[in-house]
């Protein structure tokens, strides 16, 4: 009996990278499989993991929804340096309406979500016209000021932050509604950057002259891929809030802008999943090595560089390649 | 009172010029934002203290040696890795960007911080003009950058490698016919701007001390100034250090010091939305806004 090699997507890929013929289990399950395997990790994951890396699992997902937002806006064109904008707004939009108002966690959640979503819009909506670098500089910009502003004008508790927020009902809550809503956002986006909506984003990165050539208003369109990525972003930030029941002047920090930005660019922009398998890696790395303290830092530093120059693409655009690759026995047919 | 702030403003324009001058040649020349420039400035200040109080040297030798090394290390930063991801912006700035967070971590790392890291003023006297007192290393400093920015315009107007800079700036396939090869002149520019960064740091550090905080802010600073000066302009280097000079000691003596960093960053985003190339870019209207 003479066996030979195949590879696993022989006969799927029927035209292109991504369109397939499917007309077997074996072939649904080439496809199901890397999708059901990480929502499956993910719904897991809180059940076997202790009480501290679940805290790092919430974490996790919440810099993985971070750079799923800064992948939306990439994809659309705006490459943000400011995730933490989006991230502080929604976090003092909670904090404040818990704060002053008393408000309960589950209405503040999603209130803060579209409220900060809206006012981190308006104040871009002026520089909505700026392209590339120029943009990214106004995004990096306005949150170092914000800081700055809270620390002088001694708004919302200045430099000393609000603190006594109400928490969320349960740590197993906490860990299954940012993680559900991870897995929400990820797959849900994904659907919206396929549809044709997506395709006028992707378009107005492209090349924005002809999509205005097309008759499409490019502005309404980016105010709305804005929206919706500051929403998201808003939503962890005032989540991150009532798990910290604190929020202050740390949340406008570089981290929510850099952190993301490299867990997307690990993992391999423009394709959002790239983003959590950046997200999952880079966040744990973070957590494991500080038990070597200072030192943290530097190696995170070299990992960073190490990524970047090794695996250009990102590291979800590499697996994805070698999945499709594998190759499997099959006989020969006389 | 007055007086006494516009001298002090007209020194920390001189401060402001000197930290950005390097980041603006290397962005002008090879359009690589050094976002390690921050480390760069830092490890060539503690170079300089290493080589004082471990190795015993003397002070100019110690000078010497630790501009050369810093220039060295901008060469091999990109030999090594800024070549292989040349022209995509993103990755270029979060490698460069990993590669100052490693360097300035790392000497966090090693205890680095405190108040006994400074370098020897070159001269330690104070002058009183104008009734208000100024120390003799203020003075040098803008001395210093004033002859420094001549020589870096000698440089680039009457000699061949600057010449060479100058053509690659403007136009890098023009450039490559007449022999011209753009990766050795950007490796040229990233070291001249690392060793430009040196320079600064050993005339400026005197001052205060050295501290890794020192260089995130540096490279902030030196990012601020060549955005409102328009990126890669030498000239609007100058007039940018004077603008946010000036308006950093005035909202200093008069507003409160809180306010400093908001006004200059209040300056640097009001120039990006009215012109976001800064006051002497190229104004090239299409590729900004749409």
């Amino acid at each position: 009996m003479k066996r030979r090699k195949e590879r696993i997507d022989r006969g799927i890929k029927a035209r292109s990278q991504d369109i397939f013929a499917l007309s077997s289990w074996r072939e649904m399950l080439y496809l199901a499989g890397p999708r059901l395997l990480p929502v499956l990790i993910c719904l897991l994951l809180p059940l076997i993991l202790g009480v501290y890396w679940q805290k790092v699992l919430m974490s996790v997902a919440v810099f993985a929804i971070l750079a799923i937002s800064w992948d939306i806006l990439a994809q659309s064109g705006m490459i943000s340096l400011g995730q933490a904008l989006f991230f502080g707004t929604g976090a003092y939009c909670s904090g404040i309406m818990n704060h002053y108002w008393g408000l309960s966690p589950l209405l503040t959640l999603p209130i803060a979500a579209i409220c900060g979503g809206l006012i981190s819009t308006l104040l871009l909506l002026p520089v909505l016209r700026l392209r590339g670098v120029y943009f990214s500089m106004v995004t990096l910009i306005i949150p170092l000021m914000l800081v700055r502003v809270i620390e002088a004008t001694k708004v919302f508790g200045g430099t000393e932050g609000l603190s006594g927020m109400d928490p969320l009902p349960s740590t197993a809550f906490e860990v299954y509604l940012i993680v559900i809503l991870l897995l929400a956002v990820l797959f849900g986006f994904r659907r919206l950057m396929d549809s044709d909506y997506g395709l006028v984003l992707k378009g107005i990165s492209d090349n924005d002259r002809s999509v205005i050539n097309a008759g499409i208003n490019i502005y309404w369109f980016k105010a709305q891929a804005l929206f919706i990525a500051a929403s998201i972003a808003a939503f962890a930030g005032a989540f991150m809030t009532h798990v910290y029941m604190f929020v202050g002047m740390p949340v406008f920090a570089l981290d929510y802008s850099i952190l993301p930005i490299a867990a997307a660019v690990v993992g391999g922009p423009g394709t959002l999943a790239g983003s959590v398998v950046g997200a999952f890696i880079l966040v744990p790395l973070s957590e494991v090595l500080r038990g070597i303290g200072g030192l943290r830092i530097v190696f995170y530093g070299v990992f960073l560089v190490v990524c970047i120059v090794a695996l250009p693409e990102g590291i979800f655009h590499y697996i994805q390649r070698k999945y499709h690759q594998i190759e499997r026995w099959v006989e020969v047919e006389k | 009172m007055l007086t006494g702030t516009i001298i002090y403003a007209i020194i920390n324009s001189a401060i402001l010029a000197l930290t950005a001058i390097g980041f603006n040649l290397t962005f002008g020349i090879s359009g690589v934002a050094n976002f390690a420039y921050g480390a760069f400035y830092v490890m060539a200040a503690y170079g300089v203290w290493m080589l004082i109080h471990m190795a015993h040297l003397p002070y100019p030798l110690a000078v010497l040696i630790s501009i050369g090394f810093t220039t060295l290390s901008g060469a091999l930063m990109y030999r090594f890795v800024i070549v292989r991801i040349k022209g995509q912006t993103l990755s270029e700035v979060i490698a460069t960007f990993g590669i100052g967070l490693s360097v300035l971590e790392l000497f966090r790392y090693f205890g680095f911080v405190g108040f006994e890291y400074t370098l020897p003023v070159f001269h330690d006297k104070s002058f009183i003009i104008a009734g208000a007192y100024v120390d003799a290393q203020r003075l040098f400093i803008l001395a210093f950058a004033v002859a420094l920015i001549i020589a870096l315009w000698l440089f680039t107007h009457y000699t061949h490698l600057g010449l060479a800079f100058r053509g690659i700036a403007q136009d890098e396939r023009t450039a490559l016919t007449f022999g011209m090869d753009p990766d050795r002149i950007a490796s040229l520019a990233v070291s001249f701007g690392a060793g430009l960064a040196a320079i600064a740091a050993t005339v400026i550090v005197p001052l205060g001390s050295i501290s890794p905080e020192e260089g995130y802010d540096v490279l902030i600073k030196a990012l601020a100034v060549c955005i409102i000066g328009g990126l890669g302009s030498s000239g609007g280097v100058i007039i940018a250090s004077v603008v946010v000079g000036f308006a950093e000691r005035f909202t200093d003596s008069y507003i409160g010091s809180h306010w400093t960093m908001i006004v200059s960053l209040a300056a640097l985003l009001v120039v990006l939305v009215i012109k976001p190339s800064g006051i002497f870019g190229k104004q090239k209207e299409l590729e900004e806004r749409i």
